[in-house]
């Protein structure tokens, strides 16, 4: 019986030669990651587990990115608890307002992450990784702790969906609108406690920046981690990005599946996620007219460059319809630099948006965007779970930055098309 | 691990979200996430809920965001057991890692009904339904999670070098 990527990855951080689903392993990790919420939490553990010092320094990161820049004084507070760790543990990756991004768009960015690596880090997003043919799934903070302490975290080896990509998606069709797809047929716990793996003939028409959207959902669907077969397009990636050597894991031929599910990607559709589970998709063709008071581009899901060009492209020319309030992040300092560079942040200030520095902000409802009483919202996020962006009976419409940007123009949830 | 409690049950899909929202992840205090704990869903639980009661959802409970302060807040809230039907996964790790009691069992979430008493005997995989006179068998943990669990959580596990 063979073994998927997933499992090929953790045996060879277990030392393992085999594993199978179900297995309790040890594994060997080459990277712990957290946030200004979640280290704060794992801080305090590491030191009731009395260690004086990070396994590996160089192998520890910490992205302020949720509350910061500081929305208020006790967020304040806890950037300063990480700031101070990093600073007497010496660790290397600390990112401070000015050099952070949204961890799961820095990190790659940085090249902190390659193929066949082993990642944790203490934000569900996490699983964003596997686009690069990495082993990364979300934990918690005393995880996190256990970590930094040991270089370690302990696992349940996990089964697998495959899905199996052919054909190339339409115009103004992007991996969001495929990850959201499958989420609404299979569930928000379609996948639970497994791994998806995404393969097939289809993945060479999926930018990287497809490939990490769909992978930062898998979560959405329950799974412990998504993770894409490493092509030409990935190792470009990680040659750009990083100085480490990739290290190539492939599914054996006789690797278990419970299930496989073939997608044509040109029958994908665009797909708005309604509240309050993003399992609740509906295609822009089949709704009727949905009026919103705010957009949201950005996010660690849709906040890369290339889901700025394709909202510019759309917004280009155009006014944000009266009475929506569109707020444009942009991942990263380097994205942010890029879209300037490019034109993009002129585009979205002439048609009226607001553009921010990077930060989480709205998305978890933290600051820069929360709705009020009954607003509604389209947003490249993740998650439109109840009052996750304000108030309790505020509603947020999961959707690409394509439908986001037409929907702005609009005022109304709309396919781009009804804009060009 | 034996524990006798009155029920508190919610629905399916329960998120991290709603257990402790966004707008409170400023402190890790316990007390304070405790104070806002199911808020949104739920107004009345802080005022009601009681030392030892035993929260029951549905499918895929703790769905969502990785946050701890999720098990944290239920646990600081004196809920001394959750039941659901299924757990998300970092929800069933974190309250692993951070020793607050949960089993899963379809049957369990489905007939104990908000209200009830029920007296868990974990060591045994056995829910007693005092209400009801009812028993439900439930799947012991594997060694592996128990070692954590008798250990005090993974901190502890940590500590005295049962997991290095």
């Amino acid at each position: 019986m063979g073994m998927t990527m997933t499992q090929k990855i953790l045996a060879a951080h277990a030392g393992l030669d085999k594993v199978e689903a179900g297995q309790l392993i040890l594994v060997n990790l080459d990277l712990v990651l957290g946030n200004d919420i979640t280290s704060p939490v794992a801080i305090k553990a590491f030191k009731n587990m009395g260690k004086e010092t990070v396994f590996d320094k160089e192998k520890v990161t910490m992205v302020m990115d949720h509350f910061a820049p500081n929305k208020d004084i006790k967020a304040a507070q806890q950037c300063m608890m990480c700031r101070d760790f990093c600073g007497d543990q010496s660790i290397t990756n600390f990112y401070d307002v000015g050099q952070m991004g949204i961890e799961h768009a820095l990190l790659p960015e940085k090249g902190l992450v390659v193929s066949g690596d082993a990642v944790i880090g203490a934000d569900s997003h996490t699983c964003t990784y596997g686009a690069l043919g990495a082993f990364s799934t979300g934990v918690g903070s005393t995880d996190m702790a256990c970590g930094m302490a040991i270089g370690k975290a302990w696992f349940k080896v996990p089964s697998a969906i495959k899905f199996d990509l052919k054909g190339k998606l339409n115009k103004y069709v992007s991996g969001k609108d495929v990850i959201l797809h499958i989420i609404g047929m299979i569930g928000v716990d379609g996948a639970l406690y497994k791994s998806m793996e995404f393969v097939g003939e289809g993945l060479s028409s999926l930018s990287m920046a497809d490939r990490l959207c769909m992978a930062n959902m898998a979560i959405e669907a329950g799974a412990k981690n998504g993770i894409f077969a490493v092509d030409d397009i990935t190792k470009a990636y990680v040659k750009e990005h990083s100085d480490r050597e990739p290290v190539v894991y492939q599914a054996d031929a006789d690797a278990v599946y419970e299930k496989t599910y073939v997608i044509d990607l040109s029958e994908i559709k665009h797909t708005v996620s309604f509240p309050h589970l993003p399992e609740n998709t509906h295609t822009t063709d089949e709704i009727g007219e949905i009026k919103i008071q705010q957009v949201v581009i950005g996010s660690c899901t849709n906040g890369r460059l290339e889901d700025l060009k394709a909202a510019a492209e759309i917004m280009q020319g155009k006014k944000v319809a009266k009475g929506v309030r569109c707020i444009v992040i942009p991942a990263t300092q380097k994205i942010y630099l890029e879209a300037m560079e490019a034109g993009y942040l002129k585009t979205f200030i002439e048609c009226g948006a607001v553009v921010s520095t990077p930060t989480c902000g709205p998305c978890l409802g933290g600051h820069m965007g929360i709705l009020a009483e009954g607003e509604r919202a389209v947003a490249t996020t993740n998650r439109n779970f109840l009052g996750r962006m304000g108030h309790v009976t505020s509603e947020i419409y999961l959707a690409s930055p394509e439908v986001a940007a037409a929907s702005a123009v609009t005022g109304k949830i709309s396919a781009p098309e009804e804009v060009l | 691990m034996k524990f006798t409690g009155k029920v508190i049950k919610y629905g399916d899909n329960i998120d991290t979200d709603v257990i402790i929202p966004a707008r409170y992840l400023n402190t890790s205090d316990h007390k304070e996430l405790a104070s806002h704990c199911m808020e949104d869903i739920d107004t009345t639980f802080v005022s009601r809920v009681q030392k030892g009661d035993i929260m029951v959802g549905g499918w895929n409970f703790g769905c969502g965001s990785s946050r701890e302060h999720a098990p944290i807040a239920i646990k600081a809230s004196g809920i001394s057991l959750v039941i659901a039907k299924s757990f998300a996964r970092i929800f069933y790790r974190n309250a692993i890692n951070i020793g607050l009691a949960i089993v899963e069992s379809e049957k369990a979430a489905e007939a104990i009904q908000e209200g009830n008493t029920i007296t868990a005997d974990l060591d045994n995989g056995i829910l007693h339904n005092e209400t009801t006179g009812e028993d439900y068998q439930v799947e012991p943990f594997p060694a592996f999670i128990q070692t954590i669990i008798e250990n005090g959580g993974l901190v502890e596990s940590i500590k005295n070098g049962s997991i290095q």
